[in-house]
């Protein structure tokens, strides 16, 4: 029998539409303006979610509904004022382990959410927010694994009782120095056991063994400081409250950070790239000597010349008591005292027991703090690219130690804002290897919801002057193309929220694109028919070739176009993957309406009765 | 042109005109790639590095006094202009070493706030790193090649080797115009341009592809035909085809032009750029191609597999 299909057809074809339609519903409802708040170290209980309710209450603010999910609570509100004053009154009576943040939460029905069906997620462009693509330093922090295992090459020959001349770090290696052979020979056997990590070659004329490390070392570094650096850079996005943020690796060496709706862009900058921590040692000497070293450059042994801020110098002692990374917690504070904003901070066992010791021993002599920051930045001289990097050590303050003290103190000498983001850096942990920032995108909330309503528009006008104009030209056949490409961008929407692929502007126009060139197929199809028309054969037969032979064509130019997407997204970044990835779902689904569905509508009209004209 | 009744259908002949769209296509290409040795791309941040900062302005904004205020602001070399509507513009900084990444766009606002008493809103800030600009210009043109090789490679297995140079030829022709084009009008060259000019690769040969296989499609049912002839009957059996998902896809994109905003606008005009010319193309460059490779009934005739006799036992 000509031109019909059998019924499994028609039945999948309606449950593949049904399906499609369910999924793209969640695109219809609205989002609400919702306030999202969590723990810095635990899951959230219904005890909390009651006092968050309590608080609110309390406040006179009516919320929408509040949900646990995942660890989570998100209060939803009506408008945006009720969701800022909320934010505040939260922020202010949770206490500072609760992080509060602002987010936009979608709307979607209970029972929608129950199958898993939620909206699209839109893009940065679309919904406004903050692109970064940072790089991390894997020089430095090559640097910092050998620099390391220098410390740990000199305690280990000083255990086995070899005695060494020198060791030291060059940019090609480490360098192990001897008094003789004996004792080059005796830790040349040695140390390739205890260090599978590095490779050893020996100099026997110049007393030396040089260590180099491995391939595998340096691969396992690179990876290792690139997870690490994600980590903190996750702690440090949660400690700024912001909602859904995505923090992935891009490459062997970037990661890209995206914060959306966020506004203060430079506060977050600053956060994000800093690798900011503190040091404590003791002083060398008097005030006399420290002017002194300053203005001879002759410094003693065993200190270090800093400065203050008020570019005062200052000998340090080269020993560090206590570094950042022994501190587990920190947070700004004020202290009453000297009136000043101040950190206080708490030790880990070993940092506390090394910090208890050296105050028991120094009751009245000066500590000082010293401040670090490291920063990166590439620069462009002609055609040449280097890499900057500079390190800032300051000493904010320097006190007499008064009493013993181990795992809690407080640090003044910072202003205020300083001490809020010393404190959270010190939170999150410090980066393993100092990043640059080498891609930025911030995208204002208007310009997100103009290119929303832009996109909306262009793809409504140009999906209603393609559906006229084939009516106008196909007449009935028309009407059915229209039908299946009405059906094709309902199945673009729920393929795209169910991957939930980011869409983007350029992801829109690849939509629109679609549309445009998915009434090719049928416009092959109907030409064909046209032409078997034209040709003196029945209708029927007509139908039927014109689908026949209409397919291998229509393959072969959608593969074609297929290629360039699937390159595109191969190669693409950020904006063009978007684009990529709606072209090549819309040609997809633009080959199953435009064929099987049109089919199954010429089909169920015309199929298996006599016909005299096509409407076509 | 001439033109002649069969089968109640206006049959044109196209492949007369062979030569002067020949030299009319060879004209345009020269005139791309002089332009493009001259003037080059105006290519955006995206592939340069550098700045660029968006705002919006209650009213009309004075360019002038703005380019001064910047001047004043010790951003000398920043480049202003308006970006989709007379109250908007666009800043433009080259990477530079004394600038502050972390503040500069609260201190090129700060700048534009001076010059008008009402309020300016930010609306976008880019940063581009200079090793990403040159990443991404690589990986651009990488991608490029990668998208014509793939395509020459799946032509050649889907047609004869005939039929791919002229595909591969109408893509040349189409790209170059269409970049040839950017570069004469100095319109800017960023991401989504380059993703329409791939997308424009994919166009084009949807079209040409089509073409190609009626021209298959009729030398094997065919017989005692010239090859123009023939190349004319499939160019005009297919020409409605292609005229119409030519302008529905011009429908689309037009609305895009004039309602997607600014930020579409250089991906919109690509594809309308490439969409003519593709249309064009496709007739007259592939098939023409054909002709001047003296395509001939053999080339598309199957070739009959020889049977593997078994002799063995």
């Amino acid at each position: 029998m000509l031109n019909q299909y059998p019924l499994w057809k028609y039945i999948s074809l309606c449950l593949v539409l049904l399906f499609a339609c369910i999924y793209a519903l969640p695109n219809l409802y609205g989002e609400d303006p919702a306030v999202q708040i969590s723990h810095r170290t635990k899951s959230l209980t219904q005890e909390d979610k009651a006092a968050v309710e309590k608080i609110l209450q309390s406040k006179d603010i009516t919320m929408k509904s509040a949900d646990l999910d995942l660890g989570h609570l998100l209060v939803r509100f009506d408008n945006t004022e009720t969701q800022l004053v909320a934010a505040e009154a939260l922020k202010e009576n949770l206490g500072k382990q609760y992080l509060v943040a602002l987010n936009l939460a979608p709307a979607t029905p209970e029972w929608l959410r129950a199958i898993n069906a939620a909206p699209m997620y839109l893009g940065l462009d679309l919904r406004g927010g903050v692109h970064f693509l940072m790089e991390v330093d894997m020089v430095a922090a090559i640097k910092r694994l050998e620099e390391s295992l220098l410390s740990d090459i000199r305690s280990y020959l000083r255990d086995e009782k070899i005695r060494y001349r020198g060791v030291r770090r060059e940019d090609d290696g480490l360098y192990i120095n001897f008094r003789d052979l004996a004792e080059l020979q005796q830790a040349a056997e040695k140390l390739p056991r205890a260090f599978r990590e590095l490779e050893f070659t020996e100099d026997e004329a110049a007393l030396t063994i040089k260590a180099k490390l491995t391939e595998a070392a340096i691969r396992e570094e690179k990876k290792s400081a690139l997870q690490q650096n994600i980590i903190t850079l996750r702690n440090r996005v949660n400690e700024l409250g912001v909602a859904e943020p995505v923090i992935q690796q891009q490459g062997d060496s970037r990661i890209v950070v995206q914060l959306p709706g966020i506004q203060d862009t430079a506060g977050a900058k600053k956060i994000l790239g800093a690798t900011a921590t503190l040091e404590f040692r003791m002083t060398e000497g008097t005030r006399a000597d420290w002017l002194e070293a300053e203005k001879t450059g002759r410094i003693p042994l065993n200190a270090i010349l800093y400065h203050e801020r008020d570019g005062s110098p200052v000998l340090l002692n080269r020993r560090v008591i206590v570094t950042g990374d022994q501190i587990v917690d920190a947070a700004s504070t004020f202290d009453q005292q000297k009136g000043m904003p101040a950190v206080s901070v708490r030790l880990n066992g070993k940092g506390a027991k090394k910090m208890g010791e050296t105050t028991r021993e120094n009751i009245g002599n000066p500590m000082a703090v010293v401040f670090i920051e490291n920063k990166i930045e590439t620069k462009r001289v002609g055609d040449t690219m280097t890499k900057h990097r500079t390190t800032t050590k300051e000493v904010i303050n320097i006190a007499t130690i008064q009493g013993q003290f181990s795992a809690r103190f407080q640090v003044t000498g910072l202003d205020s804002q300083e001490a809020h983001d010393l404190a959270l850096l010190l939170r999150a942990g410090s980066l393993r290897a100092p990043v640059e920032i080498i891609e930025e995108r911030t995208i204002g909330p208007s310009l997100g919801k103009d290119n929303i309503e832009k996109g909306f528009i262009s793809v409504v006008i140009g999906f209603v002057t393609v559906l006229v104009f084939m009516t106008v030209y196909y007449k009935g056949f028309g009407i059915i193309a229209n039908i299946a490409l009405t059906a094709n961008v309902v199945i673009i929407v729920a393929v795209l929220s169910l991957l939930q692929a980011t869409l983007t502007m350029p992801g829109i126009a690849g939509i629109v694109l679609t549309v445009g060139m998915a009434v090719d197929a049928n416009v092959l199809i109907f030409e064909r028919i046209r032409e078997e028309l034209r040709n003196g054969n029945s209708p029927q037969a007509s139908i039927h070739a014109g689908y026949e032979k209409a397919f291998s064509t229509i393959t072969d130019a959608n593969v074609t176009t297929l290629l360039a997407a699937v390159v595109l997204f191969a190669l693409g970044t950020g904006p063009v993957k978007g684009f990529a990835i709606t072209l090549s779902i819309g040609i997809l689904t633009s080959m199953l309406t435009a064929i099987v569905g049109t089919r199954a509508i010429v089909n169920l009209l015309y199929g298996n009765r006599p016909i005299k004209k096509l409407s076509i | 042109m001439s033109q002649t009744q069969t089968d109640n259908k206006v049959m044109i002949k196209f492949m007369s005109l062979r030569k002067y769209t020949m030299v009319f296509s060879i004209l345009l290409i020269i005139v791309s790639i002089v332009s493009l040795a001259i003037n080059g791309l105006n290519f955006g941040i995206d592939f340069t590095g550098g700045y660029l900062i968006e705002a919006g302005y209650q009213n009309d904004v004075n360019l002038d006094k703005v380019r001064n205020a910047l001047v004043d602001a010790k951003f000398k070399d920043a480049q202003v202009q308006n970006y989709g509507s007379s109250k908007d513009i666009i800043v433009r900084i080259a990477p530079r070493a004394d600038i502050n990444k972390a503040t500069i766009g609260d201190s090129i606002l700060n700048v534009l706030k001076t010059t008008s008493d009402q309020e300016v809103k930010m609306r976008r800030v880019e940063f581009v790193g200079p090793q990403v600009g040159e990443e991404l210009r690589d990986e651009g043109g990488i991608a490029l090649l990668v998208a014509l090789g793939g395509i020459l490679i799946y032509i050649s297995l889907r047609f004869q080797l005939k039929s791919a140079v002229g595909a591969i030829l109408a893509l040349v022709h189409d790209v170059i115009i269409t970049v040839g084009v950017f570069s004469l009008l100095q319109i800017e060259f960023d991401l989504t341009v380059l993703a329409a000019v791939l997308a424009v690769i994919g166009y084009s040969l949807n079209d040409t592809v089509v073409v190609l296989d009626r021209i298959r499609e009729t030398f094997r049912s065919i017989r005692k035909t010239s090859a123009e002839d023939i190349l004319d009957l499939s160019i005009n059996q297919t020409l409605s085809r292609t005229l119409m998902t030519s302008f529905t896809t011009l429908l689309v994109l037009t609305a895009l032009f004039f309602f997607g905003g600014e930020i579409i606008h250089g991906f919109a005009t690509a594809l309308i750029i490439g969409v003519v010319i593709g249309t064009y193309s496709s007739i007259y460059i592939a098939s023409a191609t054909l002709l001047y490779m003296n395509i001939h009934k053999q080339d598309f005739m199957v070739e009959a597999k020889e049977q593997v006799v078994d002799d063995m036992p």
